[in-house]
């Protein structure tokens, strides 16, 4: 069953076609990669779906619900929820404090509830407190809700992010680049937390990567863009046979080691 | 060695300057201790010892001979440079160019004695300075501490000398202090021995045992260190309840122009310090509650005449009125086109009060008179020793709010705005909800200042509300510490109080003020107290009982 479709989704800036007519589905709890290099609008696509952009033609609908023409408030507390290409934490917030700030639109008390720190205010209060710890506790970050997001260590950010975005509770997460900057072991910990993600929260994954050995590890279906267009999809196998990926990511008749970066 | 000569040379630089801008000459008429040390010295051998401090601390290396030589060395030229001035002025009249020059400032120089002598005696001391301030470089950390807070006290003592002497005048038994402290102009020597010994002797103590003390309170079980908590805020009030009646009515004056300030620099603190959103147009909402307050309950006009309490929720009513208002339309600017667009606002409004069209209703430039004195049952709060009561319940109550909305879901918001924007709405805030009730918040603080600043002149005229109100709140805001309640508490008596308090060198007071702002945040850009400290504290121990608990809905495989 498909959690998320795309409609012949076109994005324009200016001339330029970013995304251009793309349909793509997304089936419920799958783990779903967009690849293709650099400037093909992986995170153009993404951005459509938060409502960061809006597209000039297309459709896409979550769960039966459209998103074009939301603002990305309403989008995230419909289910999605997302990560960035460069980490994008609230540098001087705790780590505990943006974990809180995800869990902003689960939330209800308002001004007078606050400032009379009503029964009904005190309790949210401290569920969403322990609801944060639990999820930094499940990104391995457990103990250090105190630190400035700013200064954690680049690995620690990465999973701080994904712990905010999971406190909004999504049904969909986007994940840009996770392993961006990561070495080889803190690699795999990423893959392995993603699989986690799936797994045991049931969070369907639509990811933007582009380490090979990262999307053939551990996606069910790869799309593959190209200026803007869609031109593969299926299993990873199935892609890495596609004569048109490879064309897209290594030229015509190219050889090589960089070749076998995609075998 | 270049480093100290270009430190000694800027040193000479700044103490000439301050001596032809008559500061030296202004300052010398007050002495810090009688017949010892002048005002006016202290300033330039401040300059010499930060200057002679600053060549030790730049120069490479560790050696400490160097380090001596290089500040004793910046010491030496800038008074050889202050030197060069008195040999300068006594060649050539500087007189026609630098009115400040005069034979006094040059008999100064030279400690009234002869030139020659006089100059050989200003390198000497210049040179010492030098000598003395690398000596403070070398010397233990806790020496520095004890001997600065020891002699900071005996200048602020010195400075402030014509405030301490009436207050302490005011009470009995306290006013034998005064005869053993001052004299008609400065310090008593053996007062200034006195109370350095004291203050050192006590900020010794606090740096040896004060760490023990805290941990020592820290680990009190949690009931004694309640009642020990209650009784400090106890102790808090009742200090804060008799402090017009300590501090006489001079004095009071000045804390409620400081509260004042204070209730405005929290509302502002809601919309820059936690939303980020610079506004400069902060002092419309001022005036805009004390016209409020103005129209409703001045008889001047007829229209109204509500009391004080009838008006006020009309006040704030208004206030969070026109901060949504003025939010509404910029809404999606950012950074210095909002701080520009919010400025045009707060003119607007001073220029509307203005207008001869609102003139029948606003009363012009004329401003509206005879407003009423506040009145609980038979109590007048009439002059400033009676204000300061209301001023303080409005901050008390201010700092309340603010407390409980930083801690909330509403405050996490503000703050995820301030730092990104966008992925703050990504995260599911409605930033047209969350910057509009930050605008109204502060607006609603603003506004109730204004209504009591409007009782307590007894009269509002539009050239109170100009826009130099707005940039001195956001200065407070700056010094004080962004975001930060006890910030903006310290920044208001700083840039403030301290002005109000040293009224007789009011000329100085801009050229001090900007000096002070460019040090500020050259030195210590986070402010006097910053946020970021009192957060960590105040989560420290939160998070290790996360720690033990471990209830996990999430299995963490």
């Amino acid at each position: 069953m498909a959690l998320l479709f795309s409609k012949k989704v076109t994005k324009r800036f200016g001339g330029l076609v970013a995304v251009g007519d793309l349909d793509i589905e997304i089936r419920e709890k799958s783990i779903h990669s967009i690849i293709g290099p650099n400037g093909a609008g992986k995170t153009t696509f993404f951005n459509c779906i938060t409502g960061f952009y809006r597209p000039e033609e297309g459709e896409i609908l979550f769960n039966d619900h459209s998103l074009v023409g939301l603002l990305p408030d309403r989008i995230v507390r419909l289910g999605i929820s997302r990560t960035y290409q460069n980490i994008r934490l609230f540098p001087n917030l705790t780590a505990m404090e943006n974990v809180l700030v995800g869990l902003h639109g689960h939330l209800n008390a308002g001004f007078f509830g606050i400032v009379l720190n009503t029964p009904a205010t005190r309790k949210e209060e401290k569920e969403a407190a322990e609801e944060a710890r639990r999820l930094l506790k499940f990104v391995n970050l457990a103990g250090k809700g105190d630190f400035l997001a700013k200064n954690l260590p680049y690995g620690d950010q990465r999973r701080l992010e994904i712990a905010r975005a999971l406190a909004s509770r999504p049904n969909l997460l986007l994940l840009d680049e996770p392993t961006a900057g990561m070495n080889p072991k803190e690699t795999q910990d990423m893959m392995d937390f993603i699989q986690r993600l799936r797994d045991e929260l049931g969070i369907t994954i639509l990811l933007i990567e582009h380490q090979m050995r990262v999307v053939m590890g551990i996606s069910e279906i790869v799309t593959v863009l190209d200026y803007g267009e869609k031109i593969a999809e299926g299993t990873p196998i199935e892609i890495q046979r596609n004569p048109k990926v490879i064309e897209a990511y290594l030229g015509r008749g190219s050889t090589g080691e960089e070749s076998q970066a995609v075998s | 060695m270049r480093q100290a000569i270009k430190i000694g040379l800027i040193g000479g630089v700044v103490g000439i300057l301050l001596s032809l801008i008559g500061m030296v000459e202004a300052f010398s008429q007050r002495d810090i201790i009688a017949h010892v040390i002048s005002m006016g010295h202290t300033l330039l051998i401040t300059v010499a010892l930060f200057m002679g401090y600053l060549a030790a601390k730049r120069t490479p290396g560790k050696g400490s001979l160097r380090i001596l030589s290089n500040s004793f060395l910046s010491g030496l030229l800038l008074a050889g440079m202050l030197a060069l001035l008195v040999m300068a002025g006594s060649l050539i009249n500087l007189r026609k160019v630098f009115i400040n020059a005069s034979p006094l400032l040059y008999s100064l120089l030279t400690f009234g004695l002869e030139k020659g002598i006089g100059a050989l005696l200003l390198l000497v001391i210049g040179a010492m300075s030098g000598l003395l301030a690398g000596i403070f470089y070398l010397s233990p950390g806790i020496l520095r501490r004890v001997l600065i807070i020891s002699l900071g006290s005996i200048v602020s003592a010195g400075v402030l000398q014509d405030l301490l002497r009436p207050t302490f005048a005011l009470w009995g038994p306290l006013a034998i202090i005064n005869e053993w402290l001052f004299t008609a102009n400065g310090l008593t020597v053996q007062g200034a021995i006195g109370l350095f010994i004291l203050i050192a002797a006590f900020s010794l103590f606090w740096s040896r045992k004060g760490s023990a003390i805290q941990t020592g309170f820290r680990q009190l079980p949690p009931a004694p260190q309640r009642i020990l908590k209650m009784a400090g805020i106890f102790i808090l009030v009742f200090i804060l309840l008799i402090l017009p009646r300590v501090l006489g009515l001079f004095l009071s004056e000045v804390l409620t122009i400081v509260g004042l300030y204070v209730l405005l620099g929290l509302g502002l603190n809601i919309v820059v310090g936690y939303a980020g959103l610079l506004d400069l147009g902060y002092v419309a909402f001022f005036a805009i509650g004390s016209y409020t307050v103005a129209v409703l309950t001045s008889p001047e006009l007829g229209f109204f005449s509500l009391s004080f309490w009838e008006a006020l929720p009309f006040v704030i009513v208004m206030g969070v009125f026109s901060g949504v208002l003025l939010g509404t339309p910029v809404l999606k600017m950012r950074g210095d086109y909002l701080a520009i667009a919010t400025l045009g606002f707060g003119e607007i409004i001073r220029i509307l009060v203005l207008s001869d069209f609102l003139r029948p209703w606003l009363g012009g430039a004329q401003g509206i008179g005879k407003i009423p004195k506040v009145f609980i049952g038979g109590f007048e709060f009439a002059g400033p020793q009676q204000i300061y009561y209301l001023i303080l319940a409005g901050c008390l109550l201010v700092i309340f709010i603010s407390l409980r909305l930083r801690d909330s879901r509403l405050g996490r918001a503000w703050m995820a705005v301030r730092e990104d924007e966008d992925v703050a709405q990504a995260m599911g805030i409605n930033l047209v909800a969350a910057k509009l009730l930050a605008f109204a918040t502060g607006a609603g603080f603003s506004a109730l200042s204004g209504a009591i600043f409007a009782t307590k002149l007894g009269s509002v005229y539009p050239h109170s509300f100009n826009v130099m109100i707005s940039i001195n709140i956001v200065c407070v805001i700056i010094v004080g510490g962004m975001g930060s309640i006890p910030g903006v508490i310290v920044g208001a008596a700083a840039l403030v109080g301290l002005p109000e308090l040293l009224r007789e060198f009011a000329e100085y007071r801009l050229l001090v003020y900007g000096a002070v702002l460019v040090a500020m945040m050259l030195l210590r850009p986070e402010g006097l107290w910053p946020e970021a400290l009192r957060r960590r504290e105040l989560h420290g121990e939160k998070e290790n009982e996360a720690e033990s608990e471990s209830s996990l809905k999430l299995k963490s495989g």
